[in-house]
């Protein structure tokens, strides 16, 4: 068999750092190949080379045998290589035909486009209506898009940067059908992913990245998740212990909560309704979009509610603002680490003093304390282990993980009676994700509420006493994490739209 | 007081006339916009094509290479910002108002010596019999060229954007440059095209003003006439064709008041003079009451700087 794509000695370097050193494999026609590393261990780089947005160092490809060097994009897809992005590169103002002919060459006109788009989403299953506006897709449906307009190409190989990470497990499902039967039809398919089941379900051969460096290569089918998960941290893994407790008194509770979303893709809240209790971590399931991050506005304060719709501790809250919030015990770490959670171009002292500073009690006739910010900040990093220099660099400097553990941080060392956080581990290293865990574990057991918002459905079971489905706005009934399976939560997500065609 | 002497037709072509100066701009300015560039100097290059038109106008006595000069000093200072703030990556907002004040300054420095004369005077179409028609002759076969062209490039501008590939391309730099970029495609190089074409545009409707509207020049004749064509982009939507409905309201506006101090009424000047302006930010205000419709409408990406990630 003659390899589809061969790499040779591929090598990028950016200051600093070796994204990609001397990177070789070999993916053959209709091969399903997976591509495995943590964040930062250069995935997205080697993607990027294939798919022609970065140029190698050294090194060299072929295609088909023959020399393979994209300059660009559009000198990738004449040759037959697509790619679907991991955040995807549509256009929510456009209509899903015009976002289609965006990414073709000699796109074919509107009509003839839509024919060709309603035949090849009926031929692979992936329903669409080509005239709806993307903004108003799921995003399933977004990702449907994208394939479509890979396909309508006639690739010979499809790069698939974390597919399903945005899916609910019944859309994987279909996922998979779609990717089985390209690939009996000859396409060869590179599969980047750190969801380990999936590889082995999916994946015919794996090659594992770990700092640049191709360290192994395996038979997914052959081996365990933790033996490849092994591969790819290079050390033994621990996961955080759950301890199951009795709860306390109810400390959050929400009636009836109704909220219009700010934003014209976004959804609106209807009708939430739960109590949190003492020593519970409640875990929001759902895919994104569905309405985590208004239910986050609501929870911190960004977003104003009627006040007895959001009560703490039998107080209404639901009219006041965050910092009133911050001193009344609710404390709330978001999604966005840069530019939500912590402003990019400040330094840690000042990002700690910044949610910090009335609970610790940081500033005096208005002025900054400033020894005590530093000092608070020192003791984050040091009680979290973030990997930064010193208090003063600034927060865009910090890697992801490093970031989000002084961003969880700075809220849990402020001692919050309720913590409410969105995606705690999204984007972090498998080491600072556990780390993440068992700081949120510890703080329940110390008898603080928790509500963890994530899309990560393994975290939510790992850590979670209750579970609750976030679905186009409406929250399902919290059930015990205890026993629930994957497949379970996927109904619960309203996963109906499963259709093999 | 004495409302006889406002006879609609005459209103109507007049305001037809106040109007085009801010249309063109405007239209070149939605362009920018769609290509998800802000720029604020709509103003300082309105009246660089006034004086680059003016001079080229008097010292050839052609007003066709007028328009075509203006056309070329708009296009020449929003260069100056493409550079800046594409490549520089300068903010936009703090470039764009730094272009006004250096365009309101350079074209005082160049009109210097042209105060007080009196440019070529430019064509209006005149079929015969027809332009001699009661009322529609006047209304719509009677006015100088350039009214016409103006509407022609709503026309071409609309047909651009949603009618070709082009038009599909430079929406979607705007609506998401890093996919956009992602997809292969060269924001920059769009959004320069499309600050050029705006340059371009401004200039002509400056010298619009200085060569048919007024006719002469004066020092900062535009009057907040770019900041109006501004606030017109956003009271279209961004929509086209609302922009011609946008740049009559603000001419009707602006031409009733006019004839509202001459007959002589009852209020104040100053009240009168600030109607227009007024009018502007009432009907802004009203736009963006409803936030969730005025962020569907506008670029996703306007004013927001694009730096290629590798």
């Amino acid at each position: 068999m003659t390899a589809l794509l061969s790499l040779s000695g591929l090598t990028k370097a950016y200051p600093g750092v070796i994204a990609n050193d001397h990177v070789s494999f070999d993916i053959g026609p209709g091969e399903i190949h997976a591509l495995l590393g943590e964040n930062g261990a250069g995935k997205s780089t080697l993607v990027k080379m294939i798919y022609g947005l970065v140029r190698p160092d050294s090194g060299t490809m072929k295609l088909h045998g023959k020399a393979y060097a994209p300059a660009e994009p559009r000198a990738a897809r004449a040759s037959g290589v697509a790619m679907v992005f991991q955040h995807f590169s549509l256009f929510d103002a456009l209509t899903v035909a015009e976002n289609i002919a965006l990414g073709m060459e000699n796109a074919p006109d509107t009509a003839d486009l839509t024919q060709r788009i309603i035949e090849v989403s009926g031929k692979y299953g992936l329903t669409i209506d080509p005239h709806r506006m993307v903004g108003d897709l799921s995003a399933g449906e977004r990702q449907r898009v994208e394939i479509v307009r890979c396909l309508l190409q006639n690739p010979k190989m499809l790069i698939m940067d974390e597919p399903t990470s945005v899916l609910t497990p019944q859309e994987v499902e279909v996922l998979f059908h779609t990717l089985r039967q390209l690939s009996e039809e000859g396409t060869s398919i590179l599969y980047i992913s750190h969801k380990l089941d999936e590889i082995k379900a999916l994946c015919e051969h794996a090659t594992i990245l770990r700092r640049g460096k191709v360290v192994g290569t395996c038979i997914p089918r052959d081996e365990t998740a933790k033996s490849m998960a092994e591969m790819m941290v290079g050390e033994t893994l621990r996961t955080p212990k759950k301890h199951y407790t009795r709860h306390g008194a109810a400390l959050l509770e929400l009636h009836n909560l109704w909220l219009q979303s700010s934003d014209p893709f976004g959804t609106s809240l209807k009708e939430i309704t739960f109590n949190l209790h003492e020593g519970e971590v409640m875990g929001v399931g759902g895919v994104a979009g569905n309405g985590q991050d208004e239910l986050m506005l609501a929870l911190s304060g960004e977003e104003l509610t009627p006040a007895h719709a959001i009560q703490l501790k039998g107080e209404d809250i639901g009219n006041l603002g965050p910092n009133a919030r911050r001193m009344r015990g609710l404390l709330t770490a978001p999604e966005e680490r840069l530019g939500h959670a912590a402003a990019p171009d400040m330094t840690l002292t000042e990002n700690a003093f910044l949610t910090g500073a009335m609970r610790q009690n940081l500033t005096k006739n208005g002025m900054i304390k400033t020894a005590a910010t530093r000092k608070f900040a020192r003791a984050i990093i040091e009680q979290f282990d973030v990997r930064t220099p010193g208090t003063e660099n600034t927060a865009h400097s910090l890697s992801g993980g490093n970031l989000q553990k002084f961003v969880i941080g700075r809220e849990i060392l402020q001692k919050p009676e309720v913590f409410v956080v969105n995606q705690p581990t999204w984007g972090v290293d498998a080491a600072a994700a556990a780390d993440i865990r068992s700081a949120i574990l510890k703080l329940a057991e110390n008898g603080a509420a928790v509500l963890v918002i994530s899309q990560d459905l393994d975290e939510l079971m790992e850590i979670s006493d209750n579970i609750a489905i976030l679905s186009e706005g409406t929250l399902s009934a919290p059930r015990p994490a205890k026993g629930i399976t994957i497949e379970q939560i996927g109904l619960m997500m309203g996963g109906t739209e499963v259709e093999y065609v | 007081m004495d409302f006889s002497a406002l006879s609609p037709v005459s209103l109507i072509v007049s305001l037809m006339v106040a109007a085009t100066p801010i249309l063109i701009a405007a239209i070149g300015e939605l362009v920018v916009e769609k290509s998800g560039v802000l720029n604020l100097g709509v103003e300082g290059m309105m009246i660089i094509g006034a004086i680059c038109g003016f001079i080229v106008a008097v010292e050839t006595g052609s007003p066709w290479l007028g328009f075509l000069a203006a056309m070329a000093g708009g296009a020449a200072i929003s260069f100056i910002f493409a550079i800046l703030t594409q490549y520089m990556l300068t903010n936009q907002v703090a470039t764009g108002l730094a272009l006004t004040l250096f365009g309101l300054g350079f074209a005082a420095l160049l009109g210097h010596s042209y105060a007080g004369i009196k440019p070529p005077k430019f064509g209006t179409l005149d079929i015969p019999f027809i332009s001699d028609i009661p009322v529609i002759g006047p209304l719509i076969f009677s006015h100088d060229y350039m009214i016409y062209i103006s509407l022609m490039i709503v026309a071409g501008v609309w047909y651009f954007l949603t009618r070709t590939r082009g038009g599909l391309v430079l929406r979607a730099a705007g609506e998401n440059h890093d996919a956009a970029h992602a997809l292969g495609y060269k924001v920059i190089r769009i959004r320069i095209m499309a600050i050029l074409f705006g340059g371009a545009m401004a200039g002509l409707g400056g010298a619009y003003l200085s060569l048919v509207r007024v006719p002469q020049w004066t020092e900062g004749m535009t009057a907040g006439a770019g900041w109006i064509a501004l606030a017109i982009v956003v009271f279209a939507s961004w929509k086209p064709w609302r922009i011609i409905l946008g740049a009559y309201l603000f001419g009707g506006i602006t031409v009733l008041q006019l004839n509202l101090q001459a007959a002589g009424a009852n209020i104040p000047v100053a009240y009168l003079s600030m109607t227009p302006y007024l009018v502007t930010i009432i009907v802004l205000v009203i736009m963006s009451a409803d936030k969730k419709r005025a962020s569907l409408n506008a670029p996703a990406c306007l004013g927001r700087i694009f730096h290629a990630s590798n």
